[in-house]
């Protein structure tokens, strides 16, 4: 079977993969150069001298913080429901067959296949018919919407391997259902609910496509870094941000990561 | 494996009927399996349903609405009128131009996946292959609007792209390039070529995972007897490999193709001033209030993707997600 172990890749392959991998990851780090410019009114590299005055500056502004506080308190509500909803979902359709169960699984993932300009638009001309003015909750409901589908992901994946044996023991031995689920449902699951979890949390905290339709005034930390782009105030501080956005998102995928390595499959791999 | 799950697990074997309300809720989903389906699938498909459905319906009808010119106000009543107007020369290009550069996006990032893989698939073990996959998940995971802020600061005209090829002499290059027509302009950063590569960037991991895991599937022993019959490595790529990898690149094409056709940032920030769909949408329902026609321009990647989706489907791609 694995014959081909211990055996060499032709140097062409390696150097494609590797100046591959090197596209992917130069850019982000170049970021973290940046965030110590002295700079202020362009983008010249190489930078002319190095100095960490702007993470000073960067903390004292409140409209960072306000920003962050907003995204922060969306990414965890929106993660809240998208588990509750997500691990029913991924129940219902993993343990048993009924009617339309293939439906409803398109049914969620269907706002992630879709562009997100289109769940944007739909929910805010959605929220234009019914009267409902922007507002915190406006935000969370499209965010919640489309964090479903990777906690449903990680449950299903995780419900595919838990053997339905354990939950009939458990009846067997005279526990009810509430009891099957808390101590034996419950613990098999926990790890890829935590999983999907931190996904959801850095999908919803990065997402500025559809929250653009749904924030009306408000400026969740995406959108602050998108006027910035688009209307530059003070480009060191939005280095420093960015520098601060790339941690804040990289270490729940690496704990998420680091969860789910021993599965056959592993959270993150359809975003 | 049970009996070291059971010592190691302090809880009782057997618990007590809990009785009481609690007790007779649970007997009830016992004898009633389809209630409890019921009520586990009442919340998420109530939400989805609502929210999503009834909002993606809402959008869809307002496309047969139309916009009274004279007053700005919308009208509803049902019309083809706006169908009528997206159909003009103006917005054919916007269409024509969005979809040619989800061609080539998805094109090149097939290209560029390849390679990293089929050395993940094939020849990473152990340590590398974890390497690998977090190589490609890591990118995959970060800030989309970070990722383009950095290349806005690498296909700066002071950044850093034109000082590494200022240092290797080759700026004449890169001025022959921007001279030419289409893809030109005054500096990378406003062209339409600043834009390809900020799309390939983007999306590239999205191609990666799923071509990997098609490749995963070949079993190395099928490369191999292509060597022994002696074909080239050329031959052996075209014949046994490509075929075997193409639904996972139909699958990732899936991803590339349509995130780029909806994608309205990348342009507005790394670009020219000519329109994309996503921005065309964006400028009709915020800036000209005209919703009846944002809404028939969201119709036009559903009908793509639906078309390209249904193509996949055919192909097999979809065992290959």
């Amino acid at each position: 079977m694995r014959s081909d172990r211990g055996q060499c890749a032709p140097r062409g392959l390696k150097i494609a993969a590797a100046c591959g991998l090197l596209f992917l990851h130069l850019p982000i780090l170049l970021i973290f150069v940046y965030a110590f410019t002295t700079e202020e009114k362009s983008f010249v590299w190489p930078p002319p001298a190095l100095t960490t005055q702007w993470f000073a500056v960067t903390w004292n502004r409140t409209d960072v913080w306000d920003a962050l506080s907003l995204s922060v308190r969306v990414a965890t509500i929106s993660t809240a429901i998208a588990l509750v909803l997500g691990t029913l979902c991924a129940a219902a359709v993993s343990q048993t067959r009924f009617f339309g169960r293939e439906t409803i699984s398109l049914l969620v993932i269907l706002p992630i296949a879709l562009p997100g300009i289109i769940t944007g638009i739909a929910l805010r001309s959605a929220f234009a018919l019914a009267d409902i003015p922007f507002s915190f909750w406006t935000i969370v409901l499209g965010h919640a919407t489309f964090c479903v589908v990777v906690v449903y992901n990680n449950a299903v994946a995780r419900f595919r391997r838990t053997s339905g044996s354990m939950i009939e023991a458990s009846m067997d031995l005279g526990a009810d259902g509430f009891q099957t689920f808390r101590h034996v449902v419950l613990p098999n699951i926990a790890t890829a609910l935590l999983a999907g979890g931190m996904l959801a949390f850095a999908l919803s905290f990065d997402e500025v496509i559809v929250t653009t339709f749904t924030a009306g005034q408000q400026q969740t930390v995406p959108i602050w870094m998108l006027e910035e782009l688009i209307r530059p105030r003070q480009r060191p501080v939005t280095n420093v941000v960015a520098m601060v956005v790339v941690l804040v998102t990289l270490l729940p995928i690496l704990f998420a990561y680091y969860l789910t390595r021993d599965g056959d499959q592993i959270a993150g791999s359809g975003k | 494996m049970t009996i070291a799950a059971l010592n190691s697990n302090p809880a009782p074997a057997i618990l007590p009927g809990s009785g009481g309300m609690r007790g007779a809720l649970s007997d009830l989903f016992w004898r009633r399996p389809k209630l409890l389906l019921l009520l586990m699938l009442l919340p998420p498909v109530l939400w989805l349903g609502i929210v999503y459905i009834g909002s993606l319906f809402a959008l869809l009808a307002q496309s047969f609405f139309s916009i009274d010119e004279f007053s700005g106000l919308i009208n509803r009543e049902f019309t083809l009128k706006t169908y009528g107007d997206l159909f003009q020369a103006a917005n054919l290009d916007i269409i024509l131009r969005t979809v040619t550069m989800a061609a080539l996006v998805t094109l090149a990032s097939a290209i560029v996946a390849f390679p990293i893989a089929y050395y993940a698939a094939r020849y990473a073990r152990g340590r590398w292959k974890a390497l690998f996959y977090l190589g490609v998940m890591l990118p995959l995971w970060s800030s989309y609007l970070v990722k383009i802020y950095a290349w806005k600061l690498i296909l700066a005209k002071e950044g850093i792209l034109t000082w590494l090829l200022a240092k290797l002499n080759l700026l004449w290059l890169l001025d022959g390039w921007l001279s030419l027509p289409i893809v030109g302009g005054n500096s990378l950063s406003v062209s339409f070529t600043g834009t390809f590569i900020v799309f390939v960037y983007v999306w590239l991991p999205f191609m990666i995972l799923p071509v990997q895991a098609a490749l995963e599937r070949v079993p190395g022993n099928l490369v191999e007897a292509s060597f022994d019959l002696g074909a080239s490595p050329g031959q052996t790529f075209r014949n046994v490999l490509f075929p075997l990898a193409l639904p996972g690149i139909v699958a990732g094409s899936i991803f590339t193709f349509s995130l780029t056709l909806g994608d309205y940032i990348i342009p507005q920030i790394i670009g020219t001033s000519r329109l994309f769909i996503g921005q065309a949408v964006y400028s009709q329902q915020g800036t000209a209030g005209n919703i009846p026609l944002a809404a028939a321009f969201t119709v036009v990647p559903i009908v793509i993707m639906g078309f390209y989706l249904w193509g996949a489907k055919r192909m097999g791609a979809f065992d290959a997600l």
